[in-house]
């Protein structure tokens, strides 16, 4: 081999990586390049294939399609284990240690000194703390890992990769839970472990740690790769553009004449809402026949504000009124009872209950706002789910089958059929087309608009800015758990909207170094 | 202040029941009824050090006591009935009983099934088993027994420790050492914590399972020859529901029935209160034996609510519990 020029050799090579789950193509030939001793920002919205990737790379999940060389030599591990070995080690969010287990347990687990058959406790505690103190640790290391912080246990996890000789040291989210302080700790340990020539790749969707800690930045969107670029030439506002956006042309709503729908009844309005810790306080109003879209960053507060709205979270302070009276929304019953309804985000896990037919899931809510003792009969379940069926166009148009044999678009479809036969006044969806293909895509959005122009109250969540822009009449944009800005008529554009998410950013990152 | 750990309170349990006991019946307080009260659980001492590894790994064994059953017929059709030596008889039915451990183990883990189900199913095979080879009680009068009956180690004050509470004490030691300070005891814990984690830190789940219900079948297997020198017989229906009478002895001694914790030291002592409730019970002589029962299923919620209480405490978060000690 030829001795390379570059400063600093690629350690870890991906090449044309493909991964499909059925027809979900979850990864479409990626590439990614780390070197030796840099840290390397992977970053992308929700669904980007961040975690797909992380799971190729380390054997977890098998590839369709692809490449992988670390140090120049193909690998292909078949198991985490089997990664770690080859030294790639992976430390996730939720720290993959036995809280159970002594610290010095956890460092050395199934690799403990030994002699004459028993495990040299004294030694391997003297050896642990060792180790730990090279990551500025000092703690009793015979204590039982879960009485520390998770901290703590994340760096703990890192000295157990980096000891078992690791050479590429994948974390994910690693600061989500973690005060300022112990990011400060975490960072100064892996810049001293990149100092040593170890290739750390950082998955964060806060964008400031982002900036601070890595070399250079690799951007996916939608399973694909959409670009590898220097951190210190690459701007925040083109970053942003880069990890939501197409490079596209401006768009502006669709849904023209915004000052008519100044005059619409206002169907329930939030005033100083909010719950610390959790989002800060906001003022919204949603009007009859208005789309509202929630716009900002993964982890911007998009969520927390609709869970908020529809009562799945209680707030700590604020008024919400309804149709001009004050109400109290503690729990999602409250939300139901008020006539909202809300389609969440996970819609596999918290939405569709897949072991049931579509009839049963369509009068799921109608049948718990009604209460058990008057059961919807027969005829009437036939009759709703029929209409739904028909007027959304669900297909195979079988009531019988179960949900879980539906395509995804077809389940959203199921999810809103079952607020709709609640009768709505609010309906909120959290990221509606998530995991949709192209056709079903357009069609939940036909669907929106017209269920809007019959009066319906909708608060949208999306990814996707194009679409936000496409069927709200205002937008609110999201930044660090806070509204940050409202843009309404001929101000809803993709590039306003990126804009107020950089824009805010900026002005945050300087307040924090004022 | 740390609460108590699980362990220290069985033991202040024991040792307060103890002295109440000898408050009302002085002649309890002797080497007679310790050495008696050994004797008697001999075999559930045995085979709850083998439920205590299975158990911290987060698992569950309820063959055991279809295995003890199934193993005194077996001794007791070798020995009397086909004139096999009855060191032979016994190194067969502690082969075949490892076996059948690691058959089970292997199903579990390579089906990923329950383990409740997979040893359900495993507790019915040894129990019908059992049957199939005799469904009468079969005496065994071979020299060996007698010899064995007979052989004691004189304590202080008349107390006898006999061969078969040995054969108890020096496995729960060397359990407890196998436990507490091997790399296989490390990694049973560990598998309690979370397989799936144990997995990606490198340990071999697989082989584990394997290995820990083979330990626990021959334990089980080992308290079924114990069983058949106590009773002098072999029988199918011997040690009904003995394997939950064992798992109470391990929760009473602290471990964790979701696993994860526990020691075999803690077992012991569980094995211990039992043995010391039928004492008192055979004392009183009024009390029904089956006071014995209930009195373990108190112990056993009072021990469940003390274990959720101590879980729930350690989940509080750290600022919470430093401004309640200030």
């Amino acid at each position: 081999m030829e001795n390379s020029p570059d400063p600093a050799p690629s350690l870890l090579e991906v090449r044309g990586i493909s991964k499909s789950f059925g027809a979900v193509r979850a990864l479409q030939e990626v590439d990614f390049t780390l070197r030796a001793g840099e840290i390397h920002a992977l970053l992308g919205e929700n669904g980007a294939g961040k975690s797909t990737l992380i799971k190729v790379i380390t054997g977890v999940f098998p590839r369709d399609a692809g490449i992988v060389r670390l140090g120049g030599e193909e690998v292909a591990p078949r198991s985490a284990k089997a990664a770690l070995q080859a030294g790639i080690a992976t430390v996730y969010q939720e720290v993959n240690l036995l809280p159970n287990l002594s610290v010095a347990q956890n460092l050395f687990l199934d690799r403990q000194p030994m002699r004459f058959g028993i495990v040299r406790e004294g030694e391997m505690r003297r050896r642990a703390k060792a180790l730990l103190t090279d990551f500025g640790l000092d703690i009793d290391v015979a204590a039982a890992l879960g009485s520390y912080s998770v901290a703590i246990q994340h760096v703990t996890a890192i000295a157990r990769a980096v000891d078992l000789s690791a050479r590429v040291l994948i974390l994910d989210e690693p600061t989500a839970s973690l005060d300022r302080h112990e990011v400060e700790i975490l960072f100064g340990i892996m810049r001293q472990l990149a100092k040593r020539g170890i290739g750390i790749v950082f998955v964060s969707h806060f964008l400031d740690q982002v900036y601070e800690i890595s070399d250079r930045i690799t951007v996916l969107r939608n399973g694909r790769l959409v670009g590898e670029r220097e951190t210190a030439s690459l701007p925040r506002l083109e970053l942003i553009r880069m990890m939501l956006g197409r490079e596209l042309a401006e768009t502006t709503s669709a849904r023209a004449s915004a000052g008519e729908h100044r005059a619409r009844e206002v169907c329930a309005s939030f005033e100083n809402y909010g719950k610390a810790g959790y989002v800060a306080p906001f003022n919204l109003e949603l009007r009859h026949g208005e789309v509202v879209g929630l716009a900002g960053l993964l982890g911007s507060g998009r969520t927390e504000t609709a869970r908020l709205v529809f009562g799945a979270e209680r707030a700590d302070g604020g008024q919400a009124t309804v149709e001009g009276a004050p109400v109290r929304l503690q729990s999602p019953r409250d939300g139901v009872r008020h006539g909202f309804g809300y389609c969440p985000e996970e819609r596999k896990t918290d939405g569709i209950v897949a072991e049931l037919t579509v009839r049963e899931n369509i009068v799921l809510a109608l049948q718990a706002k009604r209460g058990l003792h008057r059961p919807l009969s027969r005829r009437e379940q036939d009759e709703i789910a029929s209409r739904y069926v028909r007027m959304l166009d669900i297909r195979p148009p079988d009531p019988e089958r179960a949900v879980g044999l539906l395509s995804g678009g077809n389940q959203q479809k199921v999810l809103l059929a079952r607020w709709l036969a609640t009768s709505p006044r609010l309906l909120v969806l959290d990221e509606p087309t998530r995991g949709i293909d192209v056709g079903a895509h357009a069609e939940i959005i036909r669907l929106i608009r017209e269920l809007c122009d019959d009066g319906l109250a909708l608060l949208v969540i999306s990814s996707e800015l194009d679409e936000i822009v496409t069927y709200s009449d205002r937008v609110v944009v999201l930044r660090d758990r806070a509204h940050v800005e409202e843009l309404a008529g001929e101000a809803i554009d993709v590039g306003n909207i990126l804009a107020a998410i950089a824009a805010d950013s900026v002005a945050v990152a300087l307040e924090a170094h004022t | 202040m740390k609460g108590l750990p699980p362990v220290l309170i069985t033991a202040i349990v024991l040792v307060a029941g103890f002295a109440l006991c000898a408050v009302q019946f002085p002649n309890i307080a002797s080497t007679r009824v310790v050495g008696n009260l050994l004797t008697d659980n001999a075999f559930l001492g045995i085979v709850a050090t083998g439920m205590t590894f299975v158990i911290i790994s987060g698992g569950i064994d309820l063959s055991v006591g279809s295995v003890i059953g199934f193993t005194t017929v077996f001794v007791a059709l070798a020995i009397e009935r086909w004139g096999v030596p009855p060191l032979l008889a016994f190194v067969a039915i502690l082969a075949l009983s490892a076996a059948f451990g690691a058959a089970m183990g292997a199903v579990i883990h390579v089906f990923d099934l329950p383990p409740f189900i997979v040893t359900l199913a495993g507790m019915f095979l040894a129990r019908g088993a059992s049957f199939l080879l005799s469904t009468e009680s079969v005496p065994i009068t071979a020299p060996v027994y007698s010899t064995v009956s007979d052989f004691a180690l004189r304590m202080p004050g008349g107390g006898r420790l006999t061969a078969i509470a040995i054969i108890m004490l020096v496995i729960v030691i060397g359990g407890a050492l196998l436990l507490h300070l091997t790399r296989f005891g490390a990694n049973v814990y560990a598998l309690g914590g979370s397989r799936a984690t144990a997995s990606l830190m490198g340990v071999a789940v697989g082989k584990m399972t394997v290995k820990i219900y083979m330990l626990s079948s021959l334990l089980a297997g080992i308290a079924g020859i114990v069983f058949s020198f106590y009773t002098s017989a072999g029988y199918s229906l011997s040690a009904v529901g003995v394997e939950l009478d064992t798992i109470a002895a391990v929760v009473i001694g602290g471990t964790l029935l979701t696993g994860g914790q526990g020691s075999v030291i803690g077992t012991f002592l569980g094995v211990l209160i039992q043995g010391l409730i039928q004492t008192y019970i055979n004392f009183d002589g009024t009390l029904s034996s089956w006071w014995t029962k209930i009195a373990t299923g108190v112990l056993l919620f009072a021990f469940i609510a003390l274990q959720q209480g101590l879980v729930a405490l350690a989940r509080r978060p750290a600022a919470k519990r430093a401004g309640a000690a200030t």
